[in-house]
């Protein structure tokens, strides 16, 4: 068996194994079936990764549409440059978030999806506000193109004293009872069904199980994952729709059946030009990647043998290592919380905390920041974090900077100096505690 | 009484003592005293000052504080308030400061409030998160939560829990402080060349580094003066400024506008002294709520307060018609999220109104304003020699 996300090289047709074909299917089908809502009558519900609730989407038997997931995909295919701007020709600042503005230029130009269709139009606009102050003013920009979207906001408490305190979960919930699901049970036509949803979540909190025990895989040496430009795409099922459906379920077991084969046989991760052949260096990852150059920007890790044995980014859309699952048995207090347990939603200390135990658990050589200059939820603080982290571990950090879907600020020469630098330091520490060994 | 030119040099030194002498002196003349830090936007300062504090606003170093050590904590890309405040902390200027409150108005912020956190500044740092939910049921219940919680913190340095009465009479204080903040802008709608917007902003601004008691005779004193008929009238357009709500101006842009053809009769400068529109009930015995309800139902619009069921474009456009002015300045301080990321939503809407705006960025520690005075001159000259209307303003 082998795993997913195998390239015979950068150029030609990836060789597709079979649980990135089960996410192919997914993802085409929700594409599908946004392609057909005037036919099927089903309703169309816009709303954000981080602090999704999708189990309770699909309750209302309604479609997700992610506008951050489209941006990303419009920058990998190369069309993200151009909305942009479209969006700064008509007031969109140029120091703003990109998502942003990838978007408002996607729909200024017909809104065509990844798949060539159009996006449907929302008939609700769900902003559950996770971590992200900009989610709420993208929003506010959204509702003013689509007058007619019922607008539901869920206001998610920020863990400022890195707890989720009972009046945090209080508020939520009252927030889910008297706002929430009465405006999608008006928009949907379909009654709130408190059994439904908790077969969801008993669905998401298996499928969390299994990602959980996915990214831990690469305590192994040599790593058989990596766990930040593979693991942006094991994310997708669970960040997009489908927790809490037994597809997601399956995905998630069959690609951790393929990493222990992996496991079994001694190998590395899969990158775009075929198998890592040596493993040089463990780092943990800070920060979303780069879209735009997204291969680009994988090539100069794994060209210098340096694996991301984990990072912040695949624990946007829910930190499950702690420990904390979807609980069928506390319905809404559950949704509440895994909303307040967005990585973006934790304080800076408690980041910091959850880094630091990463590189620790997973025995990293190293720590790198990619900073992402329109993205201020994750890059204000970085570098007292990455002080910190230094201070406290002793473990060297590298800092880079790029942007989310802007190609204008991917500087791949830039980028590839400094990244060469940092490794020719971990190489330098590497050899000398060797030598003290 | 003082007069009004010494009443403004006054204000000038305190408004930008980075060593916040007034307050710590207040702190030293009596036990259990407390100062609580905090910064952009709003507070409800009624808060602390009934439980025996003295909220002191901190807006960063402005152009007076050269940042060394904060860029260090800060990328190029990100505003300059976060490391002008760190600035500030680790040049120990706030090292008597018992607390900091950091409210929900952006993510910089909102993470500036946990690296506080990491340094351990203060003897409590907390992240304010204000409801956008509107209903006094669910978010006015929360951010009374909020409150206690500061309340919790305070009682824990001093021992004291404020009672409804003192609640309420710290409510009239700041009633009263607002009010006349409110007669200073409307004298200023009509006769906007007895006290101009400089001296306004630096007696506001004063006014969130004193106990409220002082400011208030401030305040009285200049309401009695700026009554009179003072100064000369100007060939000027009026204007609003819209945008610059946290990140302050330095004071020569805050000038440089009026000086470039512009009476600035509103704007959000101090937006934290003004965000309650009217009074807040003093008279319950249920303060903390009345403090909610009023932020519910009586909050200015801000860039920071999900709008959709009360659009901002349309807010904006009613100051702008109260105040008779003839157009906007949209002001945002550089890389200012919240503020950036509404100038598409006010610009739509204001083409479609018809109401002229200009829109320009600035950083705080910026003192160049050639290119701006120009830009304001250009936009007060198109206004003055092309309108139909006349609108040179008379005494």
């Amino acid at each position: 068996m082998k795993l997913n996300l195998k390239f015979n090289n950068m150029s030609k047709e990836a060789i597709k194994e079979k649980s990135m074909i089960l996410q192919k299917e997914m993802v085409e089908g929700l594409f599908n079936d946004l392609a057909n809502v005037e036919k099927t009558g089903k309703k169309v519900c816009y709303t954000f990764v981080p602090g999704n609730l999708s189990e309770l989407i699909r309750t209302f038997d309604m479609l997700p549409v992610y506008p951050e997931i489209n941006a990303l995909q419009s920058a990998m295919r190369k069309k993200s440059g151009g909305y942009i701007k479209e969006a700064e020709r008509n007031a969109h600042s140029e120091d703003v978030c990109t998502y942003v503005k990838c978007d408002v230029g996607m729909m200024m130009k017909g809104n065509i999806g990844p798949t060539g269709t159009k996006i449907p139009e929302p008939d609700v606009l769900l902003l559950s506000y996770t971590g992200c102050f900009t989610f709420m003013k993208w929003f506010e920009t959204l509702k003013r193109e689509y007058p007619n979207a019922e607008v539901v906001m869920i206001h998610t408490p920020y863990q400022e004293n890195a707890e989720i305190t009972p009046e945090m979960t209080q508020y939520m919930v009252n927030q889910l009872k008297e706002e929430v699901i009465p405006k999608m049970e008006k928009v949907s036509g379909v009654k709130f069904d408190e059994n439904k949803l908790k077969g969801f979540l008993k669905l998401s909190a298996e499928a969390e199980d299994w990602i959980t025990k996915i990214f831990d895989t690469t305590k192994h040496k040599p790593s058989p994952i990596d766990a930040y430009f593979a693991g942006v795409y094991y994310i997708g099922p669970i960040n997009i729709g489908f927790r809490g459906t037994p597809e997601a379920v399956e995905y998630y077991k069959e690609l951790y059946s393929e990493i222990q084969e992996r496991i079994r046989l001694g190998l590395g991760p899969v990158t775009p030009e075929g198998e890592m052949k040596e493993e040089k260096y463990r780092l943990v990852v800070e920060g979303p990647p780069n879209w735009t150059s997204f291969r680009e920007f994988w090539k100069i890790f794994y060209d210098m043998g340096a694996v991301i044995v984990a990072s912040s980014y695949t624990k946007v859309g829910g930190v499950y290592d702690m420990g904390w699952r979807h609980d069928p048995e506390r319905p809404l207090e559950s949704l509440g919380e895994y909303c307040m347990n967005c990585y973006t939603n934790l304080n800076i200390p408690q980041r910091i905390d959850l880094l630091s135990k990463c590189i620790k658990d997973y025995q990293a050589d190293g720590y790198v920041t990619n900073s992402i200059k329109s993205c201020n939820s994750f890059s204000a603080g970085q570098l007292g974090m990455m002080r910190e982290i230094e201070d406290r571990l002793e473990v060297p950090v590298g800092f880079i900077e790029s942007d989310l879907v802007d190609p204008r600020y991917f500087s791949y020469s830039n980028i590839k100096n400094r990244l060469e630098s940092y490794f020719q330091m971990l190489a330098q520490r590497k050899m000398l505690e060797k030598q003290e060994a | 009484m003082k007069n009004l030119k010494q009443i403004i040099n006054d204000c000038k030194e305190l408004a930008f003592d980075l060593n916040f002498t007034r307050a710590k002196k207040w702190k030293a003349e009596k036990d259990g005293r407390v100062i609580v830090g905090y910064t952009p936007i709003y507070f409800p300062r009624e808060v602390i000052h009934a439980a025996g504090g003295l909220p002191v606003g901190v807006f960063g170093g402005g152009d007076r504080k050269q940042i060394i050590k904060g860029d260090a904590y800060y990328q190029s890309y990100i505003c300059h308030i976060p490391r002008s405040i760190m600035e500030l902390a680790l040049d120990k200027h706030l090292d008597d400061f018992d607390g900091f409150i950091f409210p929900s108005i952006c993510d910089v912020l909102r993470n500036l409030s946990g690296i506080f956190k990491q340094h351990k500044f203060g003897k409590f740092v907390k992240y304010m998160d204000f409801p956008q939910n509107f209903l006094p049921q669910i978010g006015g219940v929360f951010y009374q939560q909020e409150m206690e919680h500061v309340m919790k913190y305070i009682k824990e340095i001093n021992g004291k829990t404020p009672t409804v009465e003192e609640l309420n009479h710290s409510i009239g204080l700041y009633n009263k402080n607002r009010q006349m903040i409110e007669f200073i802008y409307d004298i200023r709608q009509e006769f906007p060349w007895r006290l101009s917007i400089e001296d306004v902003y630096h007696i506001v601004r004063a006014g969130t580094v004193i106990p409220v008691e002082e400011h208030n005779e401030i305040l009285e004193q200049v309401c009695i003066h700026i009554k009179e008929n003072i100064g000369e009238p100007q060939d000027k357009i009026k204007v609003v400024v819209s945008g610059a709500f946290c990140e302050q101006p330095a004071v020569g842009l805050i000038r440089a506008i009026e000086e470039a053809g512009c009476y600035v009769v509103d704007d959000d400068y101090m937006l934290g002294s003004r965000m309650i529109l009217g009074n807040i009930d003093a008279t319950t015995n249920k303060p903390l709520e009345a403090i909610s309800n009023a932020y519910i139902k009586q909050s200015q619009y801000s860039s920071s307060i999900y709008d959709v069921d009360n659009p901002k474009e349309y807010r904006l456009a009613k100051i702008v018609e109260k105040r008779g002015a003839n157009g906007v300045i949209f002001a945002s301080a550089s890389f200012c999220d919240p503020s950036l990321l509404d100038a598409p939503i006010f610009q739509n809407a204001f083409n479609k109104m018809g109401i002229r705006y200009i829109a320009f960025q600035f950083s705080e520690n910026i003192n160049q304003f050639k290119v701006i005075k120009e830009q304001v001159g250009a936009f007060s000259d198109s206004i003055k020699l092309w309108e139909d209307e006349p609108v040179l303003v008379t005494k």
